[in-house]
């Protein structure tokens, strides 16, 4: 875990920009290390592929999980249980995985005061793959809103650049650039790039976090 | 990309200028992909009062020669049912997109392939047929995308494109063939004859018996043609399989992961997967009977495709079928489990 973060970690950025698995993978670093860890699936304006779909991961790791309460039951109403505030406040190892975009960042707002009393890191996550044209103006814009949704500031950028099975070193280096530049016309640093472990041994290690995919399709999952 | 993005994206390179659709799970990233791009290039998205609405506007559009599209999942396509059978009726090509979820009724929103029956027989009333494509992945969603306009048009018949909510929002590297710039010749289109030809009449009413009976023939000797030529399914390892599955869509790579564990176990399986619903690829089957011991349909349903395997297979080979439904999604090993089934437990 970058020791620069703090305690309570917010997960944010444009659908599929890979939030969850940045999630899934920065909360099995913490508690491999020791930490009393929970992760929160803020995710209430998307049902598929969300945090709540790897409780089995999370029970083996002695995670804990807080879901929407009506997660997986199809009936997705934007309603979190009181102990989200309890878990903010408990000053231990939380995770917020938040919905895409700034319409799955409006839940942030009504925590937004017990987020600044206790404090945060707020990550923005950017895929340069996710979009047709990646445009960093357009990221930059994103990463606004979501800021004026959640009436908090992202404190960091991690580039999750990826085509998943088809992502190369020489994609993630043509990432730099773009992050970088999203990084200037924001004013947020960036914290690192996810790399997958697969490719994380042909990169240089600086800057680098190795990463696992646990978001996957159903046939992958013999 | 998002498979529901890519496919929006690929339809307006296609030539779609012309959108009407109605927002429902898990397809409303189509319309929402419409309604941003459509305004930018030019073209007209429109969310109609109802599902039936959207229907009868590409009705209009498709008549006036424009390549028109809607889209919706499982219960808005019951709703449209009424106006395929027109467009069938006036000749008309068109895309029409389910992305499908679990049924009946409202059923549930999590993928399924319950409305094979209704794709490939029920799309409304009277003697017709619409070609249907099953993508298996977001890469095929968007080439099956310019496929179902482009034969929509050569046999003027509408196009179906069945997704599901599994393929609709996962997420796949994807990329675009060139935009298409110019589309088919329609001298049948009602466009505006200014005083230069004949009006031309968009029509599903016959009101004389042998007048419609006429019309009816000769659309089923375009049909017979269809059947003859556009078969499309992707085999994987089925030359010398004792035990073929057969599946489309989101279910087709589960069974193919299903396949490679059985290799691995030493049975001989293999993958026949239709990329046409209708026309169904029996062609390719039947070339298999000789040498299988076995066919399994595996499929999100109760068991709807199977019918066509077995039609096609003519009694000639065993048929089996695996299926979850309800919107639960098999699993590799339970593919694996009902194959080893067929060939009669642990060997």
């Amino acid at each position: 875990m970058p020791e620069k973060l703090a305690q309570c970690i917010i997960v944010c950025g444009h659908y599929g920009a890979g939030k969850t698995n940045l999630t899934v993978n920065l909360a099995l670093l913490a508690a491999g290390a020791g930490e009393r860890v929970t992760v929160v699936d803020m995710d209430i304006v998307n049902p598929y592929f969300r945090t709540a779909d790897h409780q089995g991961l999370f029970l083996d790791a002695g995670i804990r999980l807080i879901a929407p309460v009506y997660a997986n039951t199809n009936l997705d109403l934007p309603v979190l249980p009181p102990s989200v505030s309890t878990a903010i406040r408990s000053g231990e190892r939380v995770f917020l995985d938040v919905g895409g975009d700034d319409d799955g960042a409006v839940v942030l707002g009504g925590f937004s005061s017990v987020l600044g009393e206790r404090g945060y890191s707020m990550l923005y996550v950017v895929n340069r793959c996710r979009e047709l044209e990646p445009d960093p103006v357009q990221e930059a814009r994103l990463l606004e809103r979501i800021s004026r949704a959640s009436r908090l500031r992202p404190t960091h950028l991690v580039d999750n650049t990826n085509l998943m099975g088809e992502t190369t070193p020489r994609l993630l280096e043509r990432s730099e650039e773009y992050i970088r530049e999203v990084s200037r016309l924001t004013g947020v640093p960036v914290l690192c790039q996810a790399v997958e472990q697969r490719l994380a041994g042909q990169l240089p290690a600086k800057g680098k976090l190795p990463v696992t995919i646990y978001v996957k399709p159903p046939w992958e999952e013999r | 990309m998002k498979g529901n993005e890519a496919m929006a994206e690929a339809a307006i390179r296609a030539g779609c200028r012309h959108f009407f659709g109605y927002p429902i799970t898990p397809q409303t990233e189509v319309a929402a992909y419409m309604s941003k791009k459509m305004p930018k290039i030019g073209g007209t998205y429109l969310q109609a009062e109802s599902e039936i609405a959207a229907i009868n506007m590409v009705l209009g559009a498709a008549s006036a020669g424009v390549r028109a599209m809607t889209s919706s999942s499982s219960p808005g396509i019951s709703l449209k049912t009424e106006g395929i059978s027109y467009i069938a009726g006036s000749d008309l090509p068109c895309l029409i997109v389910n992305v499908e979820r679990g049924g009946p009724g409202l059923g549930g929103i999590q993928p399924a392939q319950s409305d094979y029956w209704q794709a490939t027989r029920a799309l409304g009333h009277g003697d017709f047929h619409v070609l249907v494509f099953a993508p298996s992945n977001v890469q095929e969603v968007v080439d099956l995308v310019f496929l179902a306009y482009d034969l929509a048009e050569k046999y003027r018949m509408p196009s179906l494109l069945l997704s599901d909510g599994l393929l609709g929002q996962m997420m796949e590297p994807v990329s675009f063939p060139d935009p298409v710039e110019k589309t088919a010749e329609k001298p049948w289109a009602a466009c505006g004859h200014q005083n230069k030809r004949p009006h031309n009449i968009i029509n599903s009413l016959y009101l004389k018996a042998d007048q419609l009976e006429r019309t009816v023939v000769e659309r089923f000797a375009r049909y017979a043609q269809v059947e003859a030529n556009e078969q499309r399914c992707q085999q994987y390892l089925c030359d010398d399989a004792d035990y073929i599955i057969v599946a489309f869509g989101a279910t087709s790579r589960v069974s193919q992961s299903a396949v490679d564990t059985l290799r691995e176990q030493g049975i001989k399986a293999g993958l026949l997967r239709p990329v046409t619903l209708w026309p169904f690829p029996k062609d390719a089957i039947r070339a298999h009977i000789p040498h299988v011991k076995g066919f399994l349909s595996v499929e999100m349903s109760m068991g709807q495709m199977v019918d066509d395997v077995r039609l096609a297979v003519e009694g000639k080979a065993p048929v089996g079928f695996f299926g979850r439904t309800g919107g639960v999604i098999p699993k590799p090993s339970e593919v694996v489990e009902a194959v080893r089934k067929m060939a009669g437990g642990d060997r």
